[in-house]
């Protein structure tokens, strides 16, 4: 028999008739057109797209926030569509936003820790303990009585991980958390999310359009025009240099050279993701030219 | 070497002065400008970044030290700072949000009707600067509200392009924008410079948007100048860059790791196109 | 900057003035603002000020700092120092052109004055010993009763709450929109009133945008993280009254009998 998935969305389809925060064009979008997609838990997912492509529309209906017009979204055996679930539905997929000044709710650290368990109605004595576990699993106890607005960015959307993991979820969907930060802040943002997939082994779907940031992620959709055009391992996406320029995507600079390089007529396999790679690659190249060289040295 | 248009003279600026909480944003900082430059001023938030090019046209006033533009004082008391902000444009961070107008040529239109142009030429100022940064002209009478992010961003950098400014300072351009957006954006801009001669000041916490484009670049950080030079010499210095929270561009990375790994290669190359030039010579 | 301007300009130490019960300090706050206006008289505000030093004193927020939240009421004070001093009819003590001063007027301004810095003082001290929320916490609670007569006291803590926590935000925000349109040759300060006012339409339009767009983004943060109004809603830090907020009622029910058989007495 087959395990049931953790998330099941079938073919969603999503219209905005008001003004898109991305797109901002009056009338109808389709922003989500018949997406369909698996993800078992415990992965890191990435969904990577242009602005506008939906990306984020698709990741507000997983946590009902947004209710498909068609199809469904099943997460951890609960739909969507279903009121009752509502609750439950949220504290099971948390979400981090892009702009780090407008989620946080408390005007102290810890207490915007807190808001989600309180709304949970968490006995008090439990509040206390998970804002503090949460807090220092991402390393922001110190802070717990600073005023979020004294925070950096990075530090900033940190509180705002927290405040997701005090309510406890199997699964944190960040929707461009990073688009607003530098990259120190980015650079804390993604660790931060890659340690609780790697130790609390929690589901993480990240939406973005930076590409470093996906190259850890177990599985990468590529969205473009509300539709799921690409999916596979990074090194798979970032094969397909030339499909993903034409969806307003790059890759990494280092997978973009080792791509030209090969262009050039170097023998360098594609999806070369990090620099170590390309390094070892080119030395590879180098060492069996000179034993090719020395080698007809030798016969001549 | 063109003239200097611009002299910063030892500028310190304090934050919160006098209470518990002071901080220098900038601490004795000098640099000059000059004509055609193409400059990228780098440093992570809180490097004094942006305090730095408020100063440059008189949004923020220096506690010592001033500024000189084309030899005059900026900080002088009879000095016409609107005029200043004429030829020293501002596009600020995220510049989309200070959009207010119904039409897009109303919107390009107000900076040069506040330079004292009659409504005529303000909308022929407009019009011009809609077209410098590569919109279409159906969207002269549409609301910026209903454009994209890019486009309203484009927008934006238009209504300051308008008061048609010697220098153009931009202050994080490129945040939040797609890559493509990013890229081209970045060519925009470089087009401004190279067809028309306006000098750029281009604010950034990435050195590879700077890298390809700027022929300058000026690192700051804790409100001081650290290296004003070329991008070579600059990106020369990879470990102190890491330890203000920077990073040389990947590039320079590669070449460096080849290079350590016994291939001959020049590791001043940054950008992808050098780069790929450099390995592929070293390989021949 | 502005970010820093935080309204109560709350004053982390560890006192027991701080630890006290927000509602403690609100009833006794309360208490000492309506004593100043009941009774008056030299020696009522000699006690009335050694009450607030002791507080002062117990809370560790050193008096230098209380000081500064005088500073934005200095011309208000100054105001009603002079108009008291001139306007008030009796014995005159010195006469110069059209102005008189009289001793009646010098007693007047200076109880107002007096009266004026206790009162700032006064509601300072709680401000920056309670963090904002706890206060909204505080009235909530003493609120209560008001829920019978169907007022949304949940809420309206709630959204005075996000107030509270919005204010700085777009308070630099204004700042940032006014730097931006400056930079685009706007003028806010010259011109008659009329031209003075319509020069801040771009500066108040993208404020407004933003203002909404910030609240759309909070709903929705809110939502995602199961609120759903006061229904079933625990509490991280609930008010409890302990040992110490007894003799803090005792302490203020003294300095109100004090005062009381001070004013009517001496």
């Amino acid at each position: 028999m087959k395990i049931p998935s953790f998330l099941q969305i079938k073919n969603l389809k999503y219209e905005y008739i008001r003004r898109d925060e991305e797109n901002n064009v009056e009338g109808i979008t389709t922003a989500v057109d018949d997406v369909s997609l698996d993800v078992k838990e415990g992965e890191f997912i990435a969904v990577l797209g242009h602005n506008g492509s939906g990306k984020s529309t698709l990741a507000k209906h997983i946590n009902a926030i947004l209710f498909p017009e068609e199809g469904e979204v099943i997460l951890d055996g609960m739909n969507t569509k279903d009121e009752e679930k509502l609750l439950d539905i949220r504290r099971t997929a948390g979400m981090v936003f892009q702009n780090p000044d407008n989620q946080i709710i408390g005007q102290v650290v810890d207490e915007d820790v807190a808001f989600g368990p309180e709304n949970m109605g968490v006995p008090t004595d439990e509040i206390a303990q998970r804002v503090e576990e949460s807090l220092k699993t991402l390393g922001m106890w110190e802070y717990r009585n600073a005023s979020p607005n004294r925070l950096s960015g990075g530090q900033k959307q940190r509180v705002s991980i927290a405040s997701v993991i005090a309510m406890h979820p199997k699964c944190i969907i960040l929707d461009e958390p990073t688009a607003m930060l530098d990259p120190r802040g980015r650079y804390e943002v993604i660790r931060a999310a890659r340690a609780l997939n790697e130790v609390e082994h929690i589901t993480i779907i990240l939406i973005t359009h930076y590409m470093e940031e996906v190259i850890h992620a177990d599985r990468v959709f590529v969205m473009d025009k509300g539709k799921v055009k690409m999916e596979g391992t990074p090194r798979e996406i970032f094969s397909r240099v030339e499909e993903l320029k034409e969806m307003r995507l790059t890759v990494p600079q280092v997978t973009e050279l080792a791509w030209e390089l090969k262009k050039a007529g170097l023998r360098i396999p594609d999806g070369i993701l990090t620099r170590e790679e390309l390094v070892k690659e080119i030395l590879k190249l180098v060492s069996s030219r000179t034993g090719v060289s020395s080698r007809t040295g030798v016969s001549s | 070497m063109n003239e200097y248009k611009l002299i910063a003279d030892h500028l310190i600026y304090e934050y919160n002065k006098g209470s518990a909480q002071a901080r220098k944003a900038l601490d004795d900082v000098s640099f000059v400008l000059r004509g055609g430059e193409f400059v990228g001023l780098i440093g992570h938030t809180g490097s004094g970044k942006s305090t730095l090019v408020q100063h440059l046209v008189a949004l923020l006033k220096p506690d010592s030290g001033t500024i000189y533009y084309e030899g005059a004082d900026i900080f002088e008391k009879d000095y016409n700072r609107k005029a200043l902000r004429g030829k020293v444009g501002l596009v600020f961070q995220y510049p989309e949000y200070q959009l207010f107008e119904e039409t897009v040529l109303s919107e390009v239109s107000y900076g040069p009707k506040n330079m004292g142009m009659d409504k005529k030429d303000a909308e022929l100022a407009a019009y011009a600067a809609i077209k410098r940064v590569g919109l279409e002209d159906e969207c002269f009478d549409q609301s910026p509200f209903d454009l994209s992010g890019g486009q309203k961003r484009r927008v934006a950098i238009a209504s300051v392009l308008a008061m048609n400014p010697e220098i153009l300072v931009l202050d994080e351009p490129t945040a939040g924008l797609d890559p493509a957006g990013r890229t081209e954006l970045l060519d925009m801009i470089t087009e401004l410079k190279e067809t028309e001669g306006i000098t750029i000041v281009l604010v950034s916490h990435s050195m590879d948007d700077v890298a390809e484009v700027a022929n300058r670049i000026i690192v700051m950080d804790k409100g001081k100048i650290v290296y004003d030079a070329e991008p070579v010499e600059v990106f020369r210095h990879t470990a102190e860059l890491e330890a203000m929270g920077l990073a040389a561009p990947q590039m320079s990375y590669v070449l460096r790791d080849l290079k350590a790994a016994g291939i001959d290669v020049n590791v001043d190359a940054i950008t992808l196109k050098a780069a790929k030039e450099e390995i592929l010579r070293a390989l021949a | 900057m502005i970010r820093d301007i935080t309204l109560g300009q709350y004053y982390q130490a560890d006192s027991v003035i701080h630890r006290l019960d927000p509602r403690t300090k609100l009833v006794g706050t309360m208490v000492y603002l309506v004593s100043l206006f009941i009774f008056t008289g030299p020696w009522v505000f000699v006690t009335a000020a050694s009450f607030l030093l002791l507080c002062v004193f117990l809370s560790r927020v050193p008096f230098s700092y209380m000081l500064k939240g005088l500073k934005p009421i200095l011309f208000i004070l100054m105001f009603t120092l002079v108009i008291n001093m001139l306007f008030t009819k009796g014995t005159v003590l010195f006469s110069w052109w059209k102005f008189t001063i009289t001793e009646e007027g010098l007693k007047q301004a200076g109880a107002m004055g007096f009266r004026l810095v206790l009162l700032i003082l006064g509601s300072n001290l709680m401000t920056l010993t309670t963090t904002p929320t706890r206060l909204t916490n505080a009235m909530e609670h003493l609120m209560r009763p008001l829920k019978l007569i169907r007022v949304p006291v949940h809420e309206i803590a709630m959204m005075m709450s996000i107030a509270l926590r919005f204010i700085p935000i777009l308070l630099e925000e204004t700042d940032r929109i006014m730097k931006a349109q400056l930079a685009r040759g706007a003028d806010f300060e010259s011109g008659n009133l009329i031209k003075k006012t319509k020069s801040l339409v771009p500066v108040l339009i993208p404020l407004f945008i933003s203002a909404f767009r910030r609240a759309n983004d909070l709903a929705m943060a809110m939502e995602a993280r199961c609120y759903h109004g006061g229904k079933g809603r625990t509490q991280y830090k609930p008010l409890k009254y302990k040992g110490r907020d007894f003799v803090a009622y005792f302490m203020v029910i003294i300095y109100l009998a004090g005062v009381i058989l001070i004013g009517k007495f001496l």
